[in-house]
């Protein structure tokens, strides 16, 4: 098995589950509170990775990040080295794609929150950041773990997108599902087994812990 | 400038005929508004206005010398800085959070030391002692109804605001509860505002009642003056009470109470826990007129009075009786002709005692 391919996947999701759960808080509080008209085009942004084929939104990231873009150009001039096919690239493409695993079971948690408890909060003289962390964050734990867990496998899992952004660099960018497909093109059927196996295995083994967390809480959008 | 609470708003809801109300009236530490009226009316509208939970379209909404909301310049103060205790119909208890928890959430201002001075000073007034590090879904109704008051209580808001207080517990605890509810009030000594559509809670905790109906607000007056002295007949229809009158228990025998009104004996079955003192209420459907001699009645009250005004109203009239003290009847047209009621004209009152409706008062 290669540790190396093993150990590049379960850092890059650890860490795409980390930053979606800082990053995605804000966008589900807002898509699950805001009453603006609009709100059904964030909605809809956010979703895009669930529909989109991965090589599509890998292509996308690529040409946004690479030496052309503004972007890319800054990145280059602030770290020295161009985006595309490093780890720091491929964490990027693993955040954006992953985002609406972790965005979504968020905003349906947030969503179930009564809004009396909130208002209650309120009038209590604690401000709406106060009230997020001392109440709606604690009221949402089964909802955010199903989000952080739920990207940390998807991660793990993730193929087009490495391909397109990452590469397939030993120690960088080579990740499991990456590794599978070199063993089986160079016919080392019994190598790729073995790491399909402990794919499958610690994916439902992920999956487990999030149904047993909570049976009933995960659902695909907000039900309202 | 004279302490007082001010409301004028205006606030529309897709559908439903929007809610103007204008509401102004001297506050002293302890008043009580009860803002009364059929659900729908838009009472708790115009209560969670009050809270920064809701916000008119147009309107000013001031607090003694504090103007909490005025749209035509712009003020719009967060709930958060209104410094209110606000207790939701269904109490909104944090299911995280222990007792002592929910009571010392508002307390963030104040050091742990004093929190916790302050949580155990509110668990020993609101008889929560040992319930402490009990979580909500654990408590009966009555016990998590006196934690979202503690909870309301705790910060020394400035004003009270208690959405149907009493409307989530059953009828039992909820005469007891009121009557708790009422010294809670006077020995906290806070001015607040209780919506409710329950005419025994209106006269037993309210000092000034505004009367809603369809987002109006109707009549404002002390709650025995607006049960006995409607304006008008809207005002009459929403609260459906025409006698109200201070009465004095003075004695009870056989699950019978009797009550003395200015001199004049009354019969009443004796049913929640009421003090001496109370207010005796009478709709006027439930009094019979009767003249001449009645041989046999299964009614327990007769009283003897003079008519003092007769009012037609289509098929039916209303009759306003001094019997030792004012008594309204509704009969039909034709008893008014055929007894020829006019003013002065002597007849006899009957009413049964399980129409006699007893509510405890505060003694003066």
């Amino acid at each position: 098995m290669n540790w190396i391919a093993i150990w590049v996947t379960v850092k890059l999701a650890a860490l795409t589950a980390l930053v979606l759960l800082i990053v995605g808080l804000p966008i589900a509080y807002w898509v699950s509170f805001s009453r603006r008209r609009w709100k059904f085009l964030v909605e809809s942004v956010v979703a895009l990775p669930l529909v989109l084929p991965p090589t599509v939104l890998g292509f996308y990231i690529l040409v946004a990040i690479g030496p052309h873009s503004p972007l890319g150009r800054l990145y280059n001039e602030l770290v020295g080295h161009p985006l595309p096919f490093t780890f720091e690239g491929l964490l990027l493409a693993s955040i954006l794609y992953s985002l609406p695993f972790a965005v979504q079971p968020f905003a349906a948690a947030f969503e179930q929150v009564d809004r009396r408890l909130i208002e209650a909060s309120w009038t209590l003289g604690v401000s709406k950041p106060g009230t997020f962390f001392k109440l709606i964050v604690p009221l949402s734990k089964a909802g955010l773990l199903t989000g952080a867990v739920l990207s940390f496998a998807h991660t793990m899992g993730e193929f087009g997108v490495v391909l397109m952004v990452g590469g397939n660099l030993e120690g960088e960018t080579r990740t499991v599902s990456i590794d599978i497909y070199d063993e089986v093109q160079a016919l080392n059927y019994a190598g790729a087994a073995k790491t399909a196996l402990f794919l499958l295995v610690v994916s439902y083994a992920i999956l487990l812990l999030v149904y047993a967390v909570n049976r009933n809480v995960w659902a695909a959008w907000p039900q309202k | 400038m004279a302490a007082e609470i001010s409301i004028d708003l205006v606030k529309t809801f897709p559908g439903r005929p929007p809610i103007r109300a204008r509401i102004a009236y001297p506050v002293e530490a302890s008043t009580v508004l009860i803002l009364f009226g059929p659900s729908g009316s838009g009472k708790t509208t115009i209560l969670r206005s009050v809270a920064g939970l809701e916000w008119p379209e147009e309107g000013i909404i001031q607090f003694v010398s504090r103007t909490w909301l005025d749209t035509a310049s712009g003020v719009r103060v967060a709930p958060q800085d209104r410094h209110i205790g606000y207790m939701a119909q269904d109490y909104a208890l944090f299911p995280t959070y222990t007792v002592a928890g929910n009571i010392g959430y508002g307390l963030h201002h104040l050091s742990a030391q004093d929190r916790n001075k302050r949580v155990d000073e509110m668990v020993e007034l609101f008889q929560l002692r040992g319930l402490e590090t009990a979580k909500p879904r654990e408590l009966s109704g009555g016990q998590q109804q006196r934690v979202a008051l503690a909870r309301a209580v705790a910060p020394r808001p400035l004003l009270l605001l208690l959405d149907e207080p009493l409307s989530a517990l059953d009828a039992p605890t909820r005469v007891h509860l009121r009557d708790e509810l009422r010294s809670l009030l006077k020995q906290l000594a806070l001015p607040s505002i209780i919506v409710t559509h329950d005419w025994t809670e209106a006269l037993t905790l309210g000092d000034v009642m505004a009367v809603i109906s369809a987002g109006n607000v109707l009549q404002v007056g002390p709650p025995i003056e607006v049960f006995s002295r409607p304006q008008n007949a809207d005002v009459a229809r929403v609260v459906g009470i025409e006698t109200v009158v201070k009465g004095r228990v003075v004695g009870s025998s056989d699950g019978m109470v009797q009550v003395s009104v200015n001199g004049t004996r009354l019969t009443a079955v004796e049913g929640e826990s009421a003090g001496p003192d109370v207010f005796v209420c009478i709709r006027s459907e439930d009094v019979v007129l009767e003249r001449g001699q009645v041989t046999a009645s299964s009614a327990r009250n007769h009283l003897a009075g003079t008519v003092v005004s007769a009012t037609v109203l289509g098929a039916l009239a209303q009759v306003t009786i001094d019997c030792g003290f004012p008594l309204v009847a509704m009969v039909t047209r034709s008893t008014v002709e055929e007894f020829g009621l006019s003013s002065g004209v002597p007849v006899v009152a009957a009413i049964k005692a399980g129409s006699v409706h007893l509510v405890s008062r505060q003694s003066e």
